[in-house]
């Protein structure tokens, strides 16, 4: 679905009503102002918790906009859809971190944008002290070695008629790996090594194995080239339930073995949980909160972020029976036309009459580094507001 | 007397060309009236195999099924296609994991109710109308009297899956077989489509069989669980007793396999060895065994029985002693 050439060429931004900032127009020309922007606001990325922390990845206000196309002979620009609208964060070196999030709130897009496997509309991206979001062509390319991205489904991210063999080289080749015949193949088993495949795997085909064993040939993949990040797109959601903790552990392994940082994308919040170092929650094209995974499990403070955490079922009968539940009403808002102010406020069981459908709230840092976009949320940790029934609104998923 | 009575069915798939092969295989349940029953397994453990069998869904597709289905004293495997059929549309609804392709793309939601309401509960056109969009506010459709007249495709996916549940309701089935009605949904999603689910049952005192591969789900919602394994039953039991003490090897190894969402950080987990590609045919043995850390010899060459023990069935030759089971915080 997703499409490599899918830039978004500076397509004028569209007005979107209740937004207080102004939405950089083109492609390139947003950088300065996220730059400055960042500077001058206290919340921006680089201060805080991570000050003194070694920063892998820094992401500036990216955003990832794109063009909603209507017609067939004269296609006109007829919107766009805001996939990821303002995002700041950091990885640290050797850290796993989570991004979790409904489907269609930007993940993907986020990771995507991050490697630049798609042009950001705008913001920066800093890779080991490099902007990435200028470079070009073969220093782009050479970039990309260092920044790899493992996929969900993992038969149709690996060519079929490529044995795993020339899968693996591919890679290694085309950043001038492939050194001389012997290492070259020692380095393959090796890499079939760490990622618990026999020799014998090199010269088979993706469809000669199982699920987790393709994951396990993907991993490889993304290895072969010595990356310093990893993204991982949920790498395991589509592994059968006995086989996610085999890939879950392994990716655990090569980070400690290897000094590996990963981003971490799923859906599957326990998961994240288990893997992640911390945790951002995505809603609608941004992060409504972020914090240590054990922060985030033990007082989750964003309304969403306490709705998705309650949602989850546990395998155990004694905690289901007890567990509190936070219903939400109604769908996800199309990301093409995000609701004012507060992107939750549609529903958002804290929603308050000020503030919340006028004003887009910040990610702010409460205290340790726990970031929350939400108006209220020492209020509603200190109980000064309760929560209260929400009219569900319907949602178009073409509009 | 049970309202749904399955004995021994079994689903052995025969195309030409191809060496038969058995999804299901002498698998026995029955379900009262007002239970909710979970079947849980991996993918491809034969439970969606299993439901169209019970629904007759399987028949003209190249499918020999045996044993017997009893619904209320009727046996739905020897009726001709029309009297299951009209069974079927009076007593027996289904919803399906993805709403999309089980909805008519080109009726609007609001026929696709009535069709049903005129034809099993035979109403006018007219009161059909009133009753659909009562059925739609029912579940929690936003706005019925509107959306009434809408398509599938104007829908998201979890209102969707409100309106085959809506259609699934229209005839008050006694019995309701859903197969993983929330996994294609958000988790926020899921949780009002399961709210939804648990309140209809309690309060109609409609049977579900409720059929997924989400271990938390089943965990909050049924009272008999199934766990089945390469189209077999290998665990059943009452679900305190299976969660607080799952005694088949397999079961034991998906739950401390899956990481939970309250355990303590840090603590790794355990997975299962190799994947359902290893398995051994279930004629020879145990078809658990190649990744089983209990099985010895007889797990090679005698295929176990489903048998009483513990309070529970069981099929397995050397189960998990009671005093290493998994036990509250130990994942
Ligand atoms: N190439 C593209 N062209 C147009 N729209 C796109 C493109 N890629 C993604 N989108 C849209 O951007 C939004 C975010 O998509 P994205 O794939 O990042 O979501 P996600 O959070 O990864 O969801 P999921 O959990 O379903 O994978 C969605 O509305 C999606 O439809
Ligand atoms: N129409 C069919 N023809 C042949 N094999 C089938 C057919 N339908 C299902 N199977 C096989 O039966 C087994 C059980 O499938 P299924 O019941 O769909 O599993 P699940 O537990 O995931 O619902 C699988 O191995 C599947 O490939
Ligand atoms: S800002 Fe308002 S609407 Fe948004 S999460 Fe906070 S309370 Fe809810
Ligand atoms: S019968 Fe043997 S192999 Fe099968 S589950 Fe029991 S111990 Fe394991
Ligand atoms: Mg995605
Ligand atoms: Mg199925």
């Amino acid at each position: 679905m997703t499409d490599e050439t899918a830039t978004t060429t500076g397509a004028a931004g569209t007005e979107v009503a209740g937004t207080e900032a102004p939405r950089d127009d083109a492609a390139s020309t947003g950088v300065q102002d996220a730059v400055t922007a960042a500077e001058t606001d206290g919340a921006g990325p680089g201060d805080g918790a991570v000050d003194g922390d070694d920063v892998l990845v820094t992401v500036e206000d990216l955003k990832v906009h794109f063009p909603i196309k209507r017609g067939i002979v004269l296609e006109r620009t007829a919107g766009h859809v805001y996939a990821v609208d303002g995002i700041d964060l950091t990885i640290r070196r050797g850290e796993t971190y989570g991004l979790v999030g409904e489907s269609g709130c930007g993940k993907t897009t986020l990771g995507r944008g991050l490697l630049r496997l798609v042009e950001p509309t705008g913001g920066r991206v800093v890779f080991d002290d490099t902007d990435v979001s200028t470079l070009k062509g073969e220093t782009l390319r050479k970039s990309r070695r260092r920044m790899q991205m493992i996929f969900q489904d993992p038969l149709s991210s690996l060519d079929p008629r490529q044995s795993v063999e020339s899968i693996l080289v591919e890679g290694m080749r085309a950043h001038g790996l492939d050194s001389g015949k012997e290492s070259t193949r020692a380095r393959l088993v090796e890499l079939l090594d760490s990622v618990g495949l026999p020799e014998s795997a090199l010269h088979k085909y993706p469809h000669e194995f199982s699920g987790g064993q393709r994951q396990r040939i993907g991993i490889a993949r993304a290895l072969a080239v010595e990356p310093d990040l990893i993204v991982a797109d949920e790498p395991v959601s589509a592994l059968d339930v006995s086989v996610q903790a085999q890939v879950l552990n392994l990716l655990e392994q090569l980070q400690q073995r290897l000094g590996l940082t990963y981003l971490v994308i799923a859906h599957d919040l326990a998961v994240v949980r288990h893997i992640s170092d911390r945790i951002g929650v995505m809603y609608l094209g941004s992060l409504v909160e972020e914090a240590s995974s054990d922060e985030m499990y033990a007082e989750p403070m964003h309304p969403y972020t306490k709705a998705l955490l309650s949602a989850v079922p546990v395998p155990d009968p004694t905690v289901e029976d007890e567990r509190e539940q936070i219903l939400l009403t109604g769908d996800l808002p199309s990301p093409a036309n995000p609701p004012t102010g507060c992107r939750f406020h549609t529903r958002c069981p804290w929603k308050q009459d000020t503030l919340c459908d006028t004003d887009r709230p910040e990610l702010r840092d409460v205290g340790g580094g726990h970031r929350v976009a939400c108006h209220y949320a020492e209020d509603i940790l200190a109980g000064r507001i309760t929560r209260h029934e929400v009219e569900p609104e319907l949602v178009h998923p073409d509009a | 007397m049970a309202l749904l009575d399955v004995r021994d069915l079994s689903v052995v798939f025969k195309r030409k060309g191809t060496r038969p092969f058995t999804a299901v295989d002498g698998v026995s349940f029955s379900v009262e009236p007002g239970q909710t029953v979970g079947l849980v397994g991996e993918s491809g453990s034969g439970k969606s195999v299993t439901s169209l069998a019970i629904m007759g869904l399987l028949r003209k597709r190249g499918a020999e099924i045996g044993g017997s289905v009893t619904f209320e004293d009727t046996e739905l495997l020897t009726l001709s296609d029309k009297q299951l059929r009209d069974r079927r549309g009076r007593d027996l609804g289904m919803v399906f994991q993805d709403p999309l392709s089980s909805l008519n793309p080109v009726i609007t939601i609001g026929l696709q109710i009535t069709e049903v309401l005129e034809r099993h509960r035979g109403m006018s056109r007219k009161e059909a109308r009133v009753e659909a969009a009562e059925l739609l506010d029912r579940v929690g459709l936003p706005d019925p009297q509107r959306r009434i007249d809408e398509y599938p495709h104007q829908l998201s996916g979890g209102m969707r899956q409100r309106v085959l549940i809506a259609i699934a309701l229209a005839c008050r089935p006694k019995l309701l077989i859903a197969d993983e009605p929330t996994t294609a949904l958000d988790v926020t999603i899921q949780a009002q489509i399961l709210s939804l689910l648990s309140e209809l049952v309690s309060e109609t005192d409609t049977a579900l069989i409720m059929i997924t591969h989400d271990l938390g789900i089943v965990a909050g919602l049924c009272d008999d669980v199934n766990v089945m394994y390469g189209g077999r039953i290998v665990e059943r039991a009452q679900r305190h007793d299976l969660f607080d003490r799952s005694r088949h090897p397999y079961t034991h190894g998906l739950l401390q396999s899956i990481p939970r969402l309250d355990a303590p950080r840090g603590e790794p987990l355990t997975p299962i060895r190799g994947s359902v590609s290893d398995n051994i045919e279930w004629e020879q043995g145990c078809a658990f065994a190649p990744r089983c850390p209990n099985a010895t010899d007889v797990c090679w060459s005698e295929p176990p029985e489903l048998k009483a023990d513990d309070g529970r069935m069981l099929r397995c030759h050397n189960p998990v002693a009671i005093g290493d089971a998994v036990t509250e915080g130990a994942l």
